[in-house]
């Protein structure tokens, strides 16, 4: 049963951008819009996005992976284990949990790892594929956003994305306790 | 974030030194500079293409369609923007996109969402209240197909890979009510409140 609408949500996915484009197009040739030539004006600010973030990508990569690279991670998951364990979090899936907001790749390498080590059907295996699933790469994606506009000063925007992936990071715990008890 | 940025750099310079990886630092930070400017260059293409589209979907009118349409669900979130605004259908496009698991595409519309918020945005260096909820509701959006972890679970041998997908859907859901409460809250306290920020250098 999931197996058939997981299928029909992969085809949706597949079909999404297509559809979406060819619908765009065709109301616009309705309307009477002069289409290649404003399609073309709007996508020439796209060079200047994609520039104006590289700042902001390189601040935030390079000390993120300054900080994972000096043994700095090891140190916190000492210091979070005991809290881990208080929350009911296997402590095998605390690197995942740590990782999962400063870096997308780095997470995808020990979600793999851990999945491999632990079997996909333990519990292990899968808390920490619904926590790649339920949380973001929060100082990748704040980087990128703000960096595409030149805001430096973000308010309470980190605490926020901070608070959602801890957020998300304890529903998968939870949910797998509850989803898949045996 | 200065003081975050700040910890990450000290923080790493004295572990590395006390583990003795200045070497793999070096090399880290070396990687990662480079990493940087691919990511933001690989972007580029979509981001032009998806920028076109959206310039297209506005002069048929039907971003301002969908900013009417879903008004009266997202108002209370998005209180400073004003009517028929075609903010709030850009907004609508990335979330869209990314409960769709389209990725980079979804990256170039919310980049675009952002564009629409600094437009609105009185302090032109600081951030808005819009763009905060707005991340918030962007960093826990529900994806329905999450790809990746289906495609690891099943080359990993799992008897049955997609059975994750319930439980993410609702983690998420949960993960997105705490973001966007917190992000509601947090913009009225006094250290984050907007002239605060905008007065202070």
């Amino acid at each position: 049963m999931s197996e058939v609408l997981a299928t029909a949500l992969r085809r949706v996915s597949d079909w999404a951008i297509p559809i979406i484009a060819g619908a765009i197009v065709l109301t616009a040739l309705i309307r009477r819009v002069k289409v290649y030539e404003v399609f073309v004006e709007g996508a020439k600010e796209g060079f200047n996005i994609g520039v104006r973030i590289i700042p902001y990508l390189v601040a935030i990569l390079c000390a993120i992976a300054f900080f994972r690279a000096s043994g700095a991670m090891d140190l916190l998951l000492g210091l979070l284990a005991p809290i881990a364990r208080w929350v009911g979090m296997p402590i095998e899936a605390l690197p995942m949990a740590l990782v999962r907001p400063l870096s997308g790749s780095g997470a995808l390498g020990i979600m793999s790892e851990t999945i491999q080590t632990h079997g996909p059907d333990s519990f292990i295996g899968r808390v920490v594929s619904v926590m790649m699933g339920s949380t973001e790469t929060t100082f990748y994606v704040l980087a990128v956003y703000f960096g595409s506009v030149g805001i430096s000063k973000i308010r309470h925007a980190i605490w926020v994305g901070l608070i959602a992936d801890v957020a998300g990071l304890l529903a998968a715990v939870w949910v797998c306790r509850w989803m898949f008890a045996n | 974030m200065n003081y975050i940025w700040g910890i990450l750099i000290l923080g790493g310079v004295l572990l590395a030194a006390i583990h003795g990886r200045m070497a793999a630092c070096t090399q880290a930070l070396v990687e990662a500079a480079k990493n940087s400017v691919e990511l933001a260059i690989g972007l580029i293409g979509l981001m032009a293409f998806w920028l076109g589209l959206m310039r297209l979907a506005e002069g048929a009118g039907l971003v301002q369609l969908l900013s009417k349409l879903l008004r009266p669900i997202l108002k209370p979130l998005f209180p400073d923007i004003p009517k028929d605004d075609p903010a709030l259908g850009n907004i609508v496009a990335n979330l869209t996109a990314n409960t769709l698991g389209l990725g980079n595409s979804a990256t170039a519309l919310g980049l675009k969402a952002m564009a629409e918020l600094q437009r609105l945005n009185p302090s032109k260096n600081v951030a808005s209240n819009s763009m905060v909820t707005f991340l918030a509701m962007n960093d826990s959006c529900i994806t329905l197909v999450p790809a990746t972890v289906i495609a690891v679970r099943s080359s990993a041998g799992s008897a049955n890979p997609t059975e994750i997908i319930g439980a993410v859907i609702l983690a998420t859901a949960i993960g997105l009510i705490v973001a966007v409460t917190a992000a509601k809250t947090l913009e009225k306290l006094p250290l984050f409140r907007l002239s605060q920020a905008a007065g202070a250098n």
